[in-house]
Protein backbone atom coordinates (compact mmCIF):
# COMPACT_ATOMS: atom_id res chain seq x y z
CA UNK A 1 0.00 0.00 0.00
CA UNK A 2 1.23 3.31 -1.34
CA UNK A 3 1.88 5.72 1.98
CA UNK A 4 -0.13 8.65 1.98
CA UNK A 5 1.87 11.36 1.33
CA UNK A 6 3.43 9.45 -1.62
CA UNK A 7 0.30 9.28 -3.23
CA UNK A 8 -0.97 12.78 -3.03
CA UNK A 9 2.73 14.16 -3.18
CA UNK A 10 1.57 17.14 -5.61
CA UNK A 11 -1.52 17.73 -4.04
CA UNK A 12 0.58 17.50 -0.39
CA UNK A 13 3.61 19.99 -1.54
CA UNK A 14 0.84 22.42 -3.10
CA UNK A 15 -1.24 22.73 0.04
CA UNK A 16 2.02 22.44 2.19
CA UNK A 17 3.30 26.09 0.24
CA UNK A 18 0.05 27.48 0.49
CA UNK A 19 -0.31 26.95 4.29
CA UNK A 20 3.31 28.67 5.14
CA UNK A 21 2.40 31.56 2.28
CA UNK A 22 -0.74 32.16 4.03
CA UNK A 23 0.42 31.95 7.15
CA UNK A 24 3.35 34.49 6.47
CA UNK A 25 0.63 36.73 4.88
CA UNK A 26 -1.67 36.75 8.08
CA UNK A 27 1.45 37.71 10.24
CA UNK A 28 2.06 40.52 8.13
CA UNK A 29 -1.20 41.83 8.07
CA UNK A 30 -1.89 41.40 11.73
CA UNK A 31 0.55 44.23 12.17
CA UNK A 32 -0.98 47.79 12.43
CA UNK A 33 -0.72 49.64 9.43
CA UNK A 34 -0.11 53.54 9.97
CA UNK A 35 -1.32 55.47 7.92
CA UNK A 36 1.12 56.58 4.99
CA UNK A 37 0.69 60.41 5.21
CA UNK A 38 3.25 60.33 8.08
CA UNK A 39 7.01 59.87 7.42
CA UNK A 40 7.21 58.06 10.73
CA UNK A 41 4.00 55.83 9.78
CA UNK A 42 6.30 54.63 6.42
CA UNK A 43 9.46 53.79 8.11
CA UNK A 44 7.72 51.43 10.83
CA UNK A 45 5.75 49.85 8.31
CA UNK A 46 9.32 49.29 6.61
CA UNK A 47 10.81 47.86 9.81
CA UNK A 48 7.43 45.56 10.39
CA UNK A 49 7.46 44.48 6.82
CA UNK A 50 9.60 41.24 5.53
CA UNK A 51 12.59 43.68 4.43
CA UNK A 52 14.99 41.53 3.59
CA UNK A 53 13.40 39.44 0.86
CA UNK A 54 12.76 43.16 -0.28
CA UNK A 55 16.51 43.58 -0.14
CA UNK A 56 17.32 40.82 -2.11
CA UNK A 57 14.77 41.57 -4.94
CA UNK A 58 15.43 44.63 -5.70
CA UNK A 59 19.15 43.95 -4.95
CA UNK A 60 19.40 41.19 -7.84
CA UNK A 61 17.14 43.51 -10.46
CA UNK A 62 18.14 46.83 -9.54
CA UNK A 63 21.80 46.89 -10.95
CA UNK A 64 20.89 45.56 -14.45
CA UNK A 65 18.20 48.46 -14.62
CA UNK A 66 20.77 51.09 -13.61
CA UNK A 67 23.03 49.31 -16.31
CA UNK A 68 20.22 49.78 -19.23
CA UNK A 69 18.72 53.11 -17.58
CA UNK A 70 22.01 54.93 -18.15
CA UNK A 71 23.34 52.83 -21.51
CA UNK A 72 19.93 53.95 -23.10
CA UNK A 73 21.12 57.65 -21.38
CA UNK A 74 24.55 57.42 -23.53
CA UNK A 75 22.77 56.36 -26.59
CA UNK A 76 19.86 58.88 -26.59
CA UNK A 77 22.13 61.45 -26.07
CA UNK A 78 24.36 60.78 -28.84
CA UNK A 79 21.13 60.63 -30.86
CA UNK A 80 20.30 64.39 -29.50
CA UNK A 81 23.45 65.51 -29.50
CA UNK A 82 24.83 64.69 -33.01
CA UNK A 83 21.72 62.97 -35.05
CA UNK A 84 18.94 64.70 -33.88
CA UNK A 85 19.94 68.17 -34.57
CA UNK A 86 17.32 69.05 -38.05
CA UNK A 87 15.98 72.24 -37.77
CA UNK A 88 17.65 73.45 -34.17
CA UNK A 89 18.42 76.58 -35.98
CA UNK A 90 14.86 77.32 -36.46
CA UNK A 91 14.06 76.49 -33.11
CA UNK A 92 16.80 78.49 -31.63
CA UNK A 93 15.06 81.47 -33.13
CA UNK A 94 11.61 81.04 -32.23
CA UNK A 95 13.21 79.91 -28.48
CA UNK A 96 15.34 83.25 -28.20
CA UNK A 97 11.72 85.26 -29.01
CA UNK A 98 10.15 83.09 -26.60
CA UNK A 99 12.78 84.24 -23.82
CA UNK A 100 12.27 87.89 -24.43
CA UNK A 101 8.64 87.56 -24.35
CA UNK A 102 9.13 85.67 -20.54
CA UNK A 103 11.41 88.04 -19.73
CA UNK A 104 9.49 90.42 -19.50
CA UNK A 105 6.14 88.85 -18.21
CA UNK A 106 8.96 88.04 -15.22
CA UNK A 107 9.30 91.83 -14.43
CA UNK A 108 5.54 91.91 -14.20
CA UNK A 109 5.20 88.84 -11.99
CA UNK A 110 8.06 89.93 -9.59
CA UNK A 111 6.63 93.44 -9.08
CA UNK A 112 3.43 91.50 -8.09
CA UNK A 113 6.05 88.90 -5.61
CA UNK A 114 7.10 91.19 -4.18
CA UNK A 115 4.34 92.89 -2.78
CA UNK A 116 2.50 89.67 -1.58
CA UNK A 117 5.75 88.97 0.03
CA UNK A 118 6.05 92.53 1.60
CA UNK A 119 2.03 92.17 2.89
CA UNK A 120 2.81 88.44 3.92
CA UNK A 121 5.76 89.83 5.96
CA UNK A 122 3.55 92.50 7.42
CA UNK A 123 1.11 89.69 8.70
CA UNK A 124 3.90 87.42 10.18
CA UNK A 125 3.68 84.53 7.47
CA UNK A 126 5.98 81.69 7.49
CA UNK A 127 7.03 80.33 4.02
CA UNK A 128 8.23 76.88 3.24
CA UNK A 129 11.57 76.88 0.67
CA UNK A 130 13.27 73.62 -0.29
CA UNK A 131 16.24 73.10 1.28
CA UNK A 132 18.04 70.22 0.32
CA UNK A 133 17.31 68.01 -2.64
CA UNK A 134 18.77 64.68 -4.21
CA UNK A 135 18.65 64.34 -7.77
CA UNK A 136 17.97 60.70 -8.95
CA UNK A 137 17.34 58.62 -11.81
CA UNK A 138 14.47 56.48 -12.28
CA UNK A 139 15.17 52.80 -13.15
CA UNK A 140 12.31 50.60 -12.75
CA UNK A 141 8.68 50.09 -11.96
CA UNK A 142 6.80 47.34 -10.00
CA UNK A 143 5.73 46.04 -13.50
CA UNK A 144 2.28 45.96 -12.32
CA UNK A 145 -0.77 48.36 -12.89
CA UNK A 146 -1.69 46.89 -9.25
CA UNK A 147 0.97 48.71 -7.54
CA UNK A 148 2.01 52.22 -8.81
CA UNK A 149 5.14 52.68 -7.78
CA UNK A 150 8.97 53.11 -9.20
CA UNK A 151 12.25 52.81 -8.20
CA UNK A 152 14.96 55.32 -7.90
CA UNK A 153 18.70 55.29 -7.82
CA UNK A 154 19.24 56.93 -4.80
CA UNK A 155 19.18 55.19 -1.24
CA UNK A 156 19.96 55.98 2.76
CA UNK A 157 23.70 56.62 1.32
CA UNK A 158 22.36 59.15 -0.08
CA UNK A 159 20.62 61.06 2.94
CA UNK A 160 17.05 59.04 1.21
CA UNK A 161 14.66 58.52 4.04
CA UNK A 162 10.81 56.68 3.79
CA UNK A 163 8.30 59.76 3.74
CA UNK A 164 10.59 62.23 1.65
CA UNK A 165 8.68 64.38 -1.01
CA UNK A 166 9.44 63.27 -4.77
CA UNK A 167 9.17 65.81 -7.63
CA UNK A 168 10.08 66.92 -10.68
CA UNK A 169 10.07 70.98 -12.22
CA UNK A 170 7.02 70.43 -13.61
CA UNK A 171 4.84 69.43 -10.80
CA UNK A 172 5.03 66.74 -7.70
CA UNK A 173 5.68 62.83 -8.23
CA UNK A 174 5.29 61.49 -5.15
CA UNK A 175 6.86 59.85 -1.67
CA UNK A 176 9.64 57.86 -0.56
CA UNK A 177 7.82 54.93 0.45
CA UNK A 178 11.08 52.43 1.05
CA UNK A 179 14.76 53.61 1.61
CA UNK A 180 17.16 50.92 0.36
CA UNK A 181 21.00 51.17 0.42
CA UNK A 182 21.69 52.78 -2.68
CA UNK A 183 18.13 52.50 -4.31
CA UNK A 184 14.43 53.80 -3.41
CA UNK A 185 11.20 52.84 -3.79
CA UNK A 186 8.20 55.85 -4.94
CA UNK A 187 5.19 55.73 -4.30
CA UNK A 188 3.11 57.88 -7.00
CA UNK A 189 0.46 60.23 -6.62
CA UNK A 190 -1.32 58.06 -8.79
CA UNK A 191 -1.92 54.90 -6.33
CA UNK A 192 -4.78 54.66 -4.09
CA UNK A 193 -2.43 54.69 -1.13
CA UNK A 194 -0.51 57.84 -1.75
CA UNK A 195 -2.33 61.13 -0.08
CA UNK A 196 -1.49 64.63 -0.57
CA UNK A 197 -3.24 68.01 0.58
CA UNK A 198 -3.81 70.27 -2.35
CA UNK A 199 -5.19 73.63 -3.23
CA UNK A 200 -7.64 74.80 -6.17
CA UNK A 201 -5.71 77.75 -7.41
CA UNK A 202 -8.94 79.86 -8.52
CA UNK A 203 -11.29 79.05 -5.58
CA UNK A 204 -8.69 79.00 -3.01
CA UNK A 205 -10.24 75.14 -2.04
CA UNK A 206 -8.60 72.89 0.28
CA UNK A 207 -8.82 69.20 -0.48
CA UNK A 208 -7.30 65.79 -0.67
CA UNK A 209 -5.61 64.18 -3.76
CA UNK A 210 -5.86 60.52 -3.50
CA UNK A 211 -4.71 58.42 -6.47
CA UNK A 212 -7.13 55.87 -8.02
CA UNK A 213 -7.07 52.21 -8.90
CA UNK A 214 -7.47 53.26 -12.76
CA UNK A 215 -4.35 55.50 -12.18
CA UNK A 216 -6.15 58.42 -12.31
CA UNK A 217 -5.91 61.28 -8.92
CA UNK A 218 -8.76 62.90 -7.67
CA UNK A 219 -9.65 65.29 -5.37
CA UNK A 220 -12.16 64.82 -2.27
CA UNK A 221 -13.36 66.63 0.48
CA UNK A 222 -14.67 69.60 -1.95
CA UNK A 223 -18.70 70.20 -1.36
CA UNK A 224 -20.79 69.60 -4.21
CA UNK A 225 -21.89 73.26 -4.08
CA UNK A 226 -18.42 74.45 -5.37
CA UNK A 227 -18.37 75.59 -9.19
CA UNK A 228 -14.82 73.36 -9.61
CA UNK A 229 -14.65 73.35 -13.41
CA UNK A 230 -12.18 71.34 -15.68
CA UNK A 231 -8.71 73.10 -16.63
CA UNK A 232 -8.56 74.74 -12.95
CA UNK A 233 -5.37 74.34 -11.51
CA UNK A 234 -3.87 72.66 -8.22
CA UNK A 235 -0.92 73.45 -6.44
CA UNK A 236 0.21 71.64 -2.70
CA UNK A 237 -0.88 73.28 0.52
CA UNK A 238 2.00 71.96 2.09
CA UNK A 239 -0.22 70.68 5.20
CA UNK A 240 0.69 67.32 4.93
CA UNK A 241 4.00 68.04 5.82
CA UNK A 242 5.68 65.88 3.17
CA UNK A 243 5.05 68.20 0.11
CA UNK A 244 6.70 71.93 0.15
CA UNK A 245 3.60 74.38 -0.42
CA UNK A 246 2.94 75.86 -4.19
CA UNK A 247 4.14 72.67 -6.36
CA UNK A 248 1.73 72.21 -9.71
CA UNK A 249 -0.13 68.66 -8.79
CA UNK A 250 -1.95 69.17 -12.10
CA UNK A 251 -5.29 70.51 -14.10
CA UNK A 252 -8.81 69.20 -12.95
CA UNK A 253 -10.26 67.32 -16.09
CA UNK A 254 -13.62 66.18 -14.73
CA UNK A 255 -16.30 67.13 -12.00
CA UNK A 256 -19.04 64.97 -10.77
CA UNK A 257 -20.63 64.06 -7.83
CA UNK A 258 -19.07 61.22 -5.28
CA UNK A 259 -21.31 58.52 -5.12
CA UNK A 260 -19.87 57.06 -1.98
CA UNK A 261 -19.40 60.62 -0.22
CA UNK A 262 -22.64 62.18 -1.37
CA UNK A 263 -22.38 65.93 -0.14
CA UNK A 264 -19.31 65.64 -2.09
CA UNK A 265 -17.52 66.10 -5.36
CA UNK A 266 -15.14 63.94 -7.27
CA UNK A 267 -12.80 66.19 -9.65
CA UNK A 268 -10.37 63.53 -11.22
CA UNK A 269 -7.34 65.31 -12.27
CA UNK A 270 -4.20 65.21 -14.73
CA UNK A 271 -1.38 65.33 -13.00
CA UNK A 272 1.19 68.18 -14.55
CA UNK A 273 3.84 65.40 -14.52
CA UNK A 274 4.09 63.06 -16.81
CA UNK A 275 4.32 59.30 -14.57
CA UNK A 276 4.58 57.08 -17.85
CA UNK A 277 7.82 58.45 -18.83
CA UNK A 278 9.62 59.49 -16.19
CA UNK A 279 13.64 59.76 -16.16
CA UNK A 280 14.71 61.97 -13.96
CA UNK A 281 13.51 63.23 -10.28
CA UNK A 282 13.93 65.58 -7.28
CA UNK A 283 14.17 64.19 -3.68
CA UNK A 284 13.55 66.91 -1.64
CA UNK A 285 15.33 66.02 1.63
CA UNK A 286 15.13 69.16 3.49
CA UNK A 287 12.41 71.36 3.90
CA UNK A 288 12.70 74.93 5.89
CA UNK A 289 10.22 76.80 7.37
CA UNK A 290 11.02 80.73 7.92
CA UNK A 291 9.15 84.05 8.03
CA UNK A 292 8.88 85.59 4.69
CA UNK A 293 11.67 88.11 4.04
CA UNK A 294 10.68 91.37 2.18
CA UNK A 295 14.03 91.93 0.48
CA UNK A 296 13.56 89.27 -2.08
CA UNK A 297 15.92 90.08 -4.53
CA UNK A 298 18.86 88.60 -2.21
CA UNK A 299 16.15 86.47 -0.07
CA UNK A 300 15.62 82.46 -1.13
CA UNK A 301 13.48 81.46 -3.29
CA UNK A 302 10.34 80.17 -2.36
CA UNK A 303 9.73 76.29 -3.87
CA UNK A 304 7.08 77.35 -6.49
CA UNK A 305 9.18 79.96 -8.00
CA UNK A 306 12.28 77.53 -8.10
CA UNK A 307 10.67 75.19 -9.99
CA UNK A 308 9.69 78.00 -12.59
CA UNK A 309 13.51 78.52 -13.07
CA UNK A 310 14.19 76.72 -16.47
CA UNK A 311 17.14 79.41 -17.22
CA UNK A 312 20.02 78.01 -15.15
CA UNK A 313 22.82 79.66 -17.34
CA UNK A 314 20.96 83.28 -17.76
CA UNK A 315 23.26 86.44 -16.64
CA UNK A 316 22.53 87.97 -13.12
CA UNK A 317 20.71 90.95 -13.51
CA UNK A 318 22.56 93.94 -11.89
CA UNK A 319 20.21 96.45 -9.52
CA UNK A 320 20.51 99.10 -12.32
CA UNK A 321 18.60 96.83 -14.60
CA UNK A 322 16.10 95.81 -12.33
CA UNK A 323 15.37 99.40 -11.73
CA UNK A 324 15.22 100.34 -14.98
CA UNK A 325 13.03 97.14 -16.21
CA UNK A 326 10.91 98.07 -13.15
CA UNK A 327 10.49 101.98 -14.62
CA UNK A 328 9.79 100.82 -17.85
CA UNK A 329 7.07 98.34 -16.86
CA UNK A 330 5.36 100.94 -14.62
CA UNK A 331 5.35 103.58 -17.47
CA UNK A 332 3.58 101.02 -19.68
CA UNK A 333 -0.46 101.98 -20.17
CA UNK A 334 -2.64 100.63 -17.63
CA UNK A 335 0.25 98.70 -15.70
CA UNK A 336 0.40 95.79 -18.65
CA UNK A 337 3.29 94.47 -19.56
CA UNK A 338 4.92 96.43 -22.21
CA UNK A 339 5.06 94.72 -25.71
CA UNK A 340 7.79 93.03 -26.82
CA UNK A 341 10.83 95.08 -28.56
CA UNK A 342 11.72 94.12 -31.73
CA UNK A 343 14.84 94.44 -31.10
CA UNK A 344 16.60 91.56 -29.01
CA UNK A 345 19.34 93.33 -27.92
CA UNK A 346 16.78 96.04 -26.13
CA UNK A 347 16.31 93.44 -23.62
CA UNK A 348 17.94 92.98 -20.40
CA UNK A 349 19.31 90.09 -19.26
CA UNK A 350 17.45 88.44 -16.69
CA UNK A 351 18.00 87.41 -13.01
CA UNK A 352 19.90 84.56 -12.49
CA UNK A 353 17.14 82.47 -10.16
CA UNK A 354 18.16 83.25 -6.74
CA UNK A 355 20.18 79.56 -4.61
CA UNK A 356 18.55 78.01 -2.32
CA UNK A 357 19.08 78.66 1.65
CA UNK A 358 20.69 75.65 2.35
CA UNK A 359 23.32 75.83 -0.44
CA UNK A 360 21.22 73.60 -3.21
CA UNK A 361 20.78 75.44 -6.93
CA UNK A 362 17.76 75.89 -8.28
CA UNK A 363 15.36 72.57 -8.69
CA UNK A 364 15.79 73.01 -12.63
CA UNK A 365 19.48 73.59 -12.75
CA UNK A 366 19.85 70.73 -10.74
CA UNK A 367 17.79 68.75 -12.87
CA UNK A 368 19.49 70.13 -15.95
CA UNK A 369 22.54 69.54 -14.20
CA UNK A 370 22.82 65.90 -13.76
CA UNK A 371 21.21 65.29 -17.39
CA UNK A 372 24.10 67.03 -19.09
CA UNK A 373 26.82 66.30 -16.76
CA UNK A 374 27.58 70.00 -16.63
CA UNK A 375 28.73 71.99 -13.81
CA UNK A 376 26.30 74.19 -12.00
CA UNK A 377 26.35 77.93 -13.80
CA UNK A 378 27.97 80.37 -11.74
CA UNK A 379 24.71 81.90 -10.76
CA UNK A 380 23.94 78.54 -8.16
CA UNK A 381 26.59 78.68 -5.61
CA UNK A 382 25.13 78.77 -2.09
CA UNK A 383 23.34 81.71 -0.85
CA UNK A 384 24.47 83.83 0.87
CA UNK A 385 23.98 83.42 4.49
CA UNK A 386 23.36 86.60 5.75
CA UNK A 387 20.60 87.07 3.32
CA UNK A 388 18.17 84.10 4.94
CA UNK A 389 17.63 84.64 8.65
CA UNK A 390 15.39 81.68 9.64
CA UNK A 391 12.76 82.56 12.40
CA UNK A 392 12.37 79.10 12.54
CA UNK A 393 14.67 76.18 11.18
CA UNK A 394 12.68 73.27 11.32
CA UNK A 395 13.79 70.48 9.16
CA UNK A 396 10.42 68.44 8.60
CA UNK A 397 11.84 65.02 7.18
CA UNK A 398 15.65 64.50 7.54
CA UNK A 399 17.33 65.18 10.88
CA UNK A 400 20.89 64.43 9.32
CA UNK A 401 22.25 66.59 6.90
CA UNK A 402 22.43 64.45 3.53
CA UNK A 403 24.95 64.41 0.86
CA UNK A 404 25.24 66.36 -2.04
CA UNK A 405 24.37 65.23 -5.56
CA UNK A 406 27.86 65.45 -7.53
CA UNK A 407 27.31 67.33 -10.72
CA UNK B 1 23.24 12.36 -30.94
CA UNK B 2 19.15 11.65 -30.54
CA UNK B 3 17.24 13.06 -27.82
CA UNK B 4 15.44 10.70 -25.62
CA UNK B 5 12.28 10.97 -25.05
CA UNK B 6 10.88 11.14 -21.64
CA UNK B 7 7.48 10.45 -20.67
CA UNK B 8 5.26 11.23 -18.09
CA UNK B 9 3.21 8.63 -16.06
CA UNK B 10 0.56 9.43 -18.44
CA UNK B 11 2.48 8.82 -21.51
CA UNK B 12 2.44 12.37 -22.28
CA UNK B 13 5.95 13.73 -23.55
CA UNK B 14 7.71 16.13 -20.67
CA UNK B 15 10.64 18.71 -20.80
CA UNK B 16 13.33 19.92 -18.92
CA UNK B 17 15.54 22.71 -19.51
CA UNK B 18 19.00 23.53 -18.72
CA UNK B 19 19.50 24.97 -15.00
CA UNK B 20 20.56 28.52 -16.97
CA UNK B 21 17.47 29.04 -18.47
CA UNK B 22 15.45 28.14 -15.46
CA UNK B 23 17.33 30.78 -13.57
CA UNK B 24 17.79 33.54 -16.40
CA UNK B 25 14.26 32.82 -17.97
CA UNK B 26 12.09 33.92 -14.91
CA UNK B 27 14.90 36.86 -13.96
CA UNK B 28 14.43 38.19 -17.62
CA UNK B 29 10.83 38.17 -17.32
CA UNK B 30 11.12 40.01 -14.30
CA UNK B 31 13.77 42.51 -15.59
CA UNK B 32 11.84 43.12 -18.10
CA UNK B 33 8.79 43.69 -16.21
CA UNK B 34 10.20 46.10 -13.68
CA UNK B 35 11.76 48.29 -16.76
CA UNK B 36 10.12 48.05 -19.84
CA UNK B 37 6.81 50.70 -18.39
CA UNK B 38 9.61 52.98 -17.62
CA UNK B 39 9.38 53.83 -21.48
CA UNK B 40 6.17 52.15 -22.64
CA UNK B 41 3.43 52.54 -19.83
CA UNK B 42 1.36 49.99 -21.52
CA UNK B 43 3.49 47.44 -20.61
CA UNK B 44 2.29 46.82 -17.44
CA UNK B 45 -0.83 45.44 -18.58
CA UNK B 46 1.43 42.39 -19.25
CA UNK B 47 2.98 40.02 -16.76
CA UNK B 48 5.39 38.01 -17.92
CA UNK B 49 6.43 36.27 -14.90
CA UNK B 50 3.04 34.61 -15.19
CA UNK B 51 3.26 34.01 -18.07
CA UNK B 52 6.53 31.71 -17.39
CA UNK B 53 5.19 30.17 -15.04
CA UNK B 54 2.40 28.98 -17.60
CA UNK B 55 4.74 28.16 -19.88
CA UNK B 56 7.37 26.56 -17.37
CA UNK B 57 4.80 24.12 -15.54
CA UNK B 58 2.95 23.31 -19.05
CA UNK B 59 6.52 22.14 -20.45
CA UNK B 60 7.83 20.23 -17.21
CA UNK B 61 4.20 19.03 -16.79
CA UNK B 62 5.07 18.12 -13.39
CA UNK B 63 2.44 19.77 -10.82
CA UNK B 64 5.28 19.51 -8.06
CA UNK B 65 7.77 21.73 -10.36
CA UNK B 66 5.19 23.98 -11.43
CA UNK B 67 4.06 24.78 -7.82
CA UNK B 68 7.48 25.62 -7.15
CA UNK B 69 7.84 27.81 -9.92
CA UNK B 70 5.01 29.50 -9.23
CA UNK B 71 5.46 30.51 -5.44
CA UNK B 72 9.21 31.76 -6.32
CA UNK B 73 8.71 33.98 -9.07
CA UNK B 74 5.53 35.13 -7.75
CA UNK B 75 6.76 35.74 -4.35
CA UNK B 76 10.05 37.59 -6.41
CA UNK B 77 7.49 39.54 -8.19
CA UNK B 78 5.32 40.55 -4.44
CA UNK B 79 8.97 41.61 -3.78
CA UNK B 80 8.85 44.24 -6.32
CA UNK B 81 5.59 45.49 -5.62
CA UNK B 82 4.41 48.33 -2.78
CA UNK B 83 6.72 48.23 0.35
CA UNK B 84 3.85 48.19 2.28
CA UNK B 85 2.16 45.15 0.51
CA UNK B 86 2.49 41.72 2.41
CA UNK B 87 4.66 39.62 -0.02
CA UNK B 88 2.65 36.32 -0.84
CA UNK B 89 -0.26 37.98 -3.28
CA UNK B 90 1.60 37.06 -5.98
CA UNK B 91 3.32 34.25 -4.56
CA UNK B 92 -0.07 32.21 -3.66
CA UNK B 93 -1.41 32.92 -6.88
CA UNK B 94 0.92 32.41 -9.20
CA UNK B 95 1.23 28.88 -7.07
CA UNK B 96 -2.08 27.38 -7.60
CA UNK B 97 -1.65 28.99 -11.42
CA UNK B 98 1.71 27.10 -11.45
CA UNK B 99 -0.24 23.66 -9.95
CA UNK B 100 -2.85 23.86 -12.30
CA UNK B 101 -1.37 24.55 -15.29
CA UNK B 102 1.29 21.61 -14.84
CA UNK B 103 -2.23 19.61 -14.26
CA UNK B 104 -4.20 20.53 -17.55
CA UNK B 105 -0.82 19.90 -19.11
CA UNK B 106 -0.64 16.66 -18.45
CA UNK B 107 -4.05 16.22 -19.99
CA UNK B 108 -4.81 18.44 -23.00
CA UNK B 109 -2.52 19.31 -25.58
CA UNK B 110 -0.88 22.25 -24.67
CA UNK B 111 1.19 22.67 -27.82
CA UNK B 112 -1.31 24.28 -30.42
CA UNK B 113 -1.49 28.16 -30.19
CA UNK B 114 -5.18 27.97 -30.19
CA UNK B 115 -4.83 25.85 -26.85
CA UNK B 116 -2.21 28.30 -25.42
CA UNK B 117 -4.77 31.40 -26.06
CA UNK B 118 -7.21 30.04 -24.59
CA UNK B 119 -5.33 28.45 -21.43
CA UNK B 120 -3.15 31.92 -20.97
CA UNK B 121 -6.79 33.81 -21.32
CA UNK B 122 -8.04 31.75 -18.22
CA UNK B 123 -5.40 31.74 -16.26
CA UNK B 124 -4.61 35.35 -16.51
CA UNK B 125 -8.08 35.55 -15.09
CA UNK B 126 -7.93 32.76 -12.62
CA UNK B 127 -4.66 34.70 -11.07
CA UNK B 128 -6.18 38.33 -10.71
CA UNK B 129 -9.78 36.81 -9.02
CA UNK B 130 -7.18 35.11 -6.41
CA UNK B 131 -5.09 37.88 -6.53
CA UNK B 132 -7.67 40.63 -5.81
CA UNK B 133 -9.40 38.00 -3.20
CA UNK B 134 -6.28 38.21 -1.72
CA UNK B 135 -5.74 41.82 -1.34
CA UNK B 136 -9.33 41.84 -0.16
CA UNK B 137 -8.50 39.50 2.53
CA UNK B 138 -5.35 41.73 3.10
CA UNK B 139 -7.40 44.88 3.49
CA UNK B 140 -5.54 46.12 0.13
CA UNK B 141 -7.66 48.69 -1.54
CA UNK B 142 -9.41 46.74 -4.27
CA UNK B 143 -11.04 48.02 -7.60
CA UNK B 144 -12.06 44.96 -9.76
CA UNK B 145 -13.00 46.69 -13.39
CA UNK B 146 -14.06 43.21 -15.73
CA UNK B 147 -13.61 45.29 -19.21
CA UNK B 148 -9.89 45.79 -18.01
CA UNK B 149 -9.25 42.73 -16.96
CA UNK B 150 -10.37 41.08 -19.59
CA UNK B 151 -8.78 43.38 -22.07
CA UNK B 152 -5.42 42.43 -20.43
CA UNK B 153 -6.54 38.85 -20.24
CA UNK B 154 -6.38 38.73 -24.33
CA UNK B 155 -3.54 40.77 -24.26
CA UNK B 156 -1.41 38.49 -22.60
CA UNK B 157 -2.91 35.84 -24.26
CA UNK B 158 -1.74 36.83 -27.62
CA UNK B 159 1.46 37.30 -26.45
CA UNK B 160 1.60 34.42 -24.80
CA UNK B 161 1.52 32.95 -28.39
CA UNK B 162 4.52 34.70 -29.68
CA UNK B 163 6.75 34.50 -26.07
CA UNK B 164 6.03 30.15 -25.71
CA UNK B 165 7.14 29.89 -29.57
CA UNK B 166 10.25 31.59 -28.14
CA UNK B 167 10.58 29.76 -25.48
CA UNK B 168 10.55 26.57 -27.28
CA UNK B 169 13.59 27.12 -28.90
CA UNK B 170 14.86 26.20 -24.98
CA UNK B 171 13.10 23.27 -24.28
CA UNK B 172 15.33 19.88 -23.77
CA UNK B 173 13.91 16.44 -24.36
CA UNK B 174 14.71 13.34 -21.76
Amino acid sequence: MENFFTRYRNETVLFGILFVQIIALAVQVRVPQPPLGSASGAVQQQQAGPRLIRVWATSLIAPFQKVTVHSGEGVRGMWRNYVDLIHVRQQNAEMKQEIDRLRLEKIRLQQDAEQGQRLQALLGFKEQYLDSTVAAQVIGTSGTDLSRVIYIDRGTRDGIEPGMAVITPDGIVGKVSRADKTTSQVLLITDPLSGAGVLLERLRLNGVLKGTQGGYPEVLNVMADEKVQPGDTIVTTGGDRVFPKGLPVGTVTNVFPDRERDPFLAIRVKPAVNLGRLEEVLVVTKILEQQVVTDSTNGPVRAADVLAQRLPSAKKKSADEVAKQTAAAEAAPGGETPAMSAEPAAVPPVATPAPMPGGKPATGANLADKKSGANPPAGAKPADKKTTTPTTNSATTNPKPPKETPH
Amino acid sequence: MAAQRTLSREGIEVFRFSPLATVLIPLLALFLQASLPLRFSFFAIFNLPLLVVIFFAVARRSPMAGTVTGCVIGIAQDSLAYAHQPIGLFGISNTVVGYIASSIGVKIDVENPGSRLLMTFGFYLLSRGIYQILRNMARQPIDFNWGHELGAALANAVLAVGLFLLLDRYKQRG
